[in-house]
């Protein structure tokens, strides 16, 4: 019987080691994806939470008197370009093409600077209006959706430009291209988060 | 040697679509998600800024399909997400977020709009002018 259970699992051993090898990953992508989803959790408590107090003025300003959606507009397209730039960096980085790779990274950055840029315009603006955290339910849980997710896009920039740097010192080596696969994830993720903001926080509030 | 090398190598450029999981499109995919996606944010803000539809809750309502559309095209042209990137896993993954999302976001609503209507008599408006508190 022993005997037996041994021949069999001998003969078995390459079957598996055949199954095992189909998918021989690292694991770096469906970590980070797995990180990337635990950061949605994040974010979909601070909607849950802009949800529950979004209509809390006290008697103070609300989304139709604070927003310009023209500039939220703007601020949109902004992150739009910049996610299809990132496609075409990893684009680039798919046929080896280092320059085009760096010049994509850096328009992409460059628009995710104007998010930011435009972003903060807005909150010193508002700022300016009175419109500050402290001043009702509605703005401390606006403030820390928007900025939460600008302080995601301000490291996505920082990482960028890390990256940057390691391509322009060791060219687009594997360790480079899986870095720019997950940066290409994080970044359209934030797209993904923006699309959720504009729309509940921007666009539903001025609605009223 | 070179034949082995070679069957290795087809082998192992597979396995690798598989293990890259989320990161291969062409120029067309890329051109095809923004489009949509401009598209799909362009007609949002239309209806808000130049408030075409009479209802605010029709207004709302499109406001919200357009944008879980949108995530879904993004989903797919820019974070390519299909059935079989990481055998399955990122699928998995992203449904059981899903989910717990969905539980996070309508749970809170639910029973913090539960609890608004359960406040103390003084904060509803109509109370402080009806009632003798005011």
């Amino acid at each position: 019987m022993t005997m037996a259970n041994t021949t069999a699992s001998q003969t078995e051993a390459p079957v598996f080691y055949m199954t095992e090898e189909h998918h021989p990953q690292n694991g770096t992508m469906l970590g980070f994806w797995i990180y990337l989803m635990s950061d949605c959790l994040i974010f979909a408590i601070l909607f849950a939470t802009h949800g529950v107090l979004g209509r809390n003025y006290a008697a103070g300003p609300s989304p139709a008197d604070l927003f310009d959606l023209d500039l939220v507009a703007i601020n949109t397209s902004m992150l739009l370009f910049s996610s299809i730039t990132y496609g075409f960096a990893m684009l680039a980085m798919e046929k080896g093409n280092v320059k085009g790779t760096q010049l994509w990274l850096v328009i992409t950055g460059l628009f995710g600077l104007a998010f930011v840029g435009l972003e903060l315009y807005e909150f010193h603006h508002l700022w300016h209006l009175g419109a500050t955290p402290m001043r009702s339910g509605f703005l401390s849980s606006f403030y820390t959706l928007v900025a939460t997710h600008g302080l995601h896009v301000s490291f996505g920039i920082i990482w960028l430009i890390t990256l940057l740097v390691q391509v322009g010192k060791h060219g687009l080596v594997p360790e480079n291209k899986r870095r720019l696969m997950c940066l290409s994830l994080f970044w359209h993720f934030l797209d993904v988060v923006w699309i959720g903001v504009f729309s509940v926080v921007y666009l539903l509030g001025v609605l009223g | 040697m070179s034949t082995h090398s070679h069957a290795h190598d087809d082998h192992a450029g597979h396995d690798h679509d598989h293990g890259d999981g989320a990161s291969h499109g062409t120029f067309n995919s890329y051109l095809i998600g923004f489009i949509l996606s401009v598209i799909l944010t362009a007609i949002p803000f239309w209806l808000v800024m130049e408030g075409v539809l009479d209802s605010k809750v029709a207004t709302a309502a499109w406001i919200m399909g357009l944008a879980v559309v949108q995530i879904v095209v993004h989903m797919i042209y820019f974070l390519h997400m299909n059935s079989k990137s990481e055998g399955g896993w990122n699928m998995l993954a992203l449904i059981f977020t899903l989910v717990i999302v969905a539980i996070a976001i309508s749970g809170s609503l639910w029973v913090m709009y539960h609890l608004n209507t359960n406040m103390m008599p003084q904060m509803h408006p109509e109370m402080l002018r009806s009632g003798g508190l005011g």
